[in-house]
């Protein structure tokens, strides 16, 4: 363990930054992306990936060496299941008003790519507590991108945050940014003033 | 709610509802292979018709298994073993009936398996309680619906590979700002059905 303990640093770090799931992979905004219009929606269905990723990949690396290749996804997608149905009963059981707005996109952290695509990727290759730290700093990297929409869009959208007013009465809003297109744009402009900078800071390495 | 009928279903899940447009669902291989108008009308066709079968066959788990037996939290699981098991029988059947068929569509299905599109509709299905006829309009209207989104976009894409855009924004960033404006143009068939 005392040898895994740098690359648990540098596996934190690729996952919030240099290799951020959202910016550099382009993965897994579909579940995600339709509740960022309301910010404490957005925190709730983050907690799940993360939960989800986490542990996904706890157990996926546990039993790395029995699964067969040949149906690896199908187990890996199953095992994902089973910790999504967990988390959707502790949301139905503590949070029951949030988890009905969420409604059908809780179950959706199933197929979210970043969840199989770190199962196959990471937790197959490597031991069950790293593959569990990779998870969550993937999953964190994705939350924080994911709640920077949601702020985003929840203040121009509806003048709050967390459901409570910021803006005062002469804010008109935006109503385009609680809608769909909002979404779309909102992440694209983040994309941009973010993979921005990483080629400016490359070519000044360089 | 349940007295919508089929054919306002069918043409909210294509236009009002889309579901890439409106629920941001089946991203992941939307951004991926909607660079190329052949490829994207092959997974289209898969994806439109996978989502009409498995919606179908969903709904009649739930209803007939599920249900019975008290097993309803079980359903995320339940579900996507019919998706991926329906996934991959579809597959052997087209591998062996015509072989230009699998050359066409073949490489897509492993994908379909993992696109939230699919998992989504049953999804739909199941929370907004539609009936049988409800969901067979749902599940081949939404998928109808994603095939001409995933279509339009990559013939855009093609047009747009001789335009310059902006480093950081090329690639997935202009491909939102483009689904953004589809999305936006969409919301103009909004007033014509209401359904949620």
């Amino acid at each position: 363990m005392t040898l895994a303990k740098p690359r648990m640093g540098r596996v934190i770090f690729d996952g919030l930054f240099a290799n951020n799931p959202v910016f550099v992979q382009v993965l897994g905004i579909c579940s995600t992306l339709a509740v960022t219009n309301v910010f404490e929606n957005t925190l709730v269905m983050c907690i799940g990936l993360v939960f989800t990723t986490g542990l996904s990949n706890f157990s996926v690396s546990l039993l790395r060496s029995l699964i067969p290749g040949r149906i690896r996804m199908i187990v890996e997608t199953l095992v994902i299941a089973s910790w999504v149905i967990v988390f959707d009963i502790i949301i139905k059981a503590t949070l029951p008003e949030i988890s009905k707005a969420l409604g059908a996109y809780v179950g959706l952290i199933i197929t979210n790519c970043i969840v199989m695509g770190r199962a196959e990727a990471f937790a197959l290759a490597n031991k069950p507590l790293i593959s569990m730290a990779d998870g969550i700093a993937n999953g964190l990297g994705y939350t924080w991108v994911l709640l920077a929409v949601a702020f985003v869009r929840e203040l121009l959208g509806s003048g709050s945050i967390f459901g409570v007013r910021v803006l005062g009465e002469w804010w008109t809003n935006w109503n385009i940014m609680v809608m769909a297109p909002g979404g779309f744009f909102v992440l694209a402009i983040l994309i941009w003033i973010v993979r921005g900078r990483m080629l400016r800071s490359k070519e000044g390495v360089r | 709610m349940n007295e919508i009928s089929v054919l306002s279903i069918f043409l909210a899940a294509v236009f009002t509802n889309n579901i890439l447009l409106t629920n941001y669902l089946g991203m992941c291989s939307f951004l991926a292979v909607s660079s190329e108008v052949k490829a994207s009308a092959g997974l289209g066709i898969a994806v439109t018709f996978v989502m009409a079968v498995t919606s179908v066959l969903n709904w009649l788990v739930e209803q007939y298994i599920l249900v019975p037996l008290d097993l309803v939290y079980m359903r995320y699981i339940v579900y996507i073993v019919v998706i991926a098991a329906f996934v991959q029988l579809v597959e052997m059947i087209i591998e062996r009936v015509s072989d230009s068929l699998y050359a066409a569509l073949g490489i897509f299905l492993p994908l379909i398996t993992v696109n939230c599109a699919i998992l989504g509709a049953t999804l739909f299905i199941a929370i907004r309680e539609y009936t049988l006829p409800q969901a067979a309009a749902y599940g081949a209207g939404g998928g109808l619906g994603w095939a001409m989104a995933i279509v339009a976009m990559a013939g855009i894409r093609q047009k747009m590979a001789r335009s310059r855009v902006p480093r950081g924004l090329s690639g997935a960033g202009i491909s939102l700002v483009i689904t953004g404006i589809m999305a936006l143009a969409f919301i103009g068939f909004s007033g014509m059905i209401r359904v949620n």
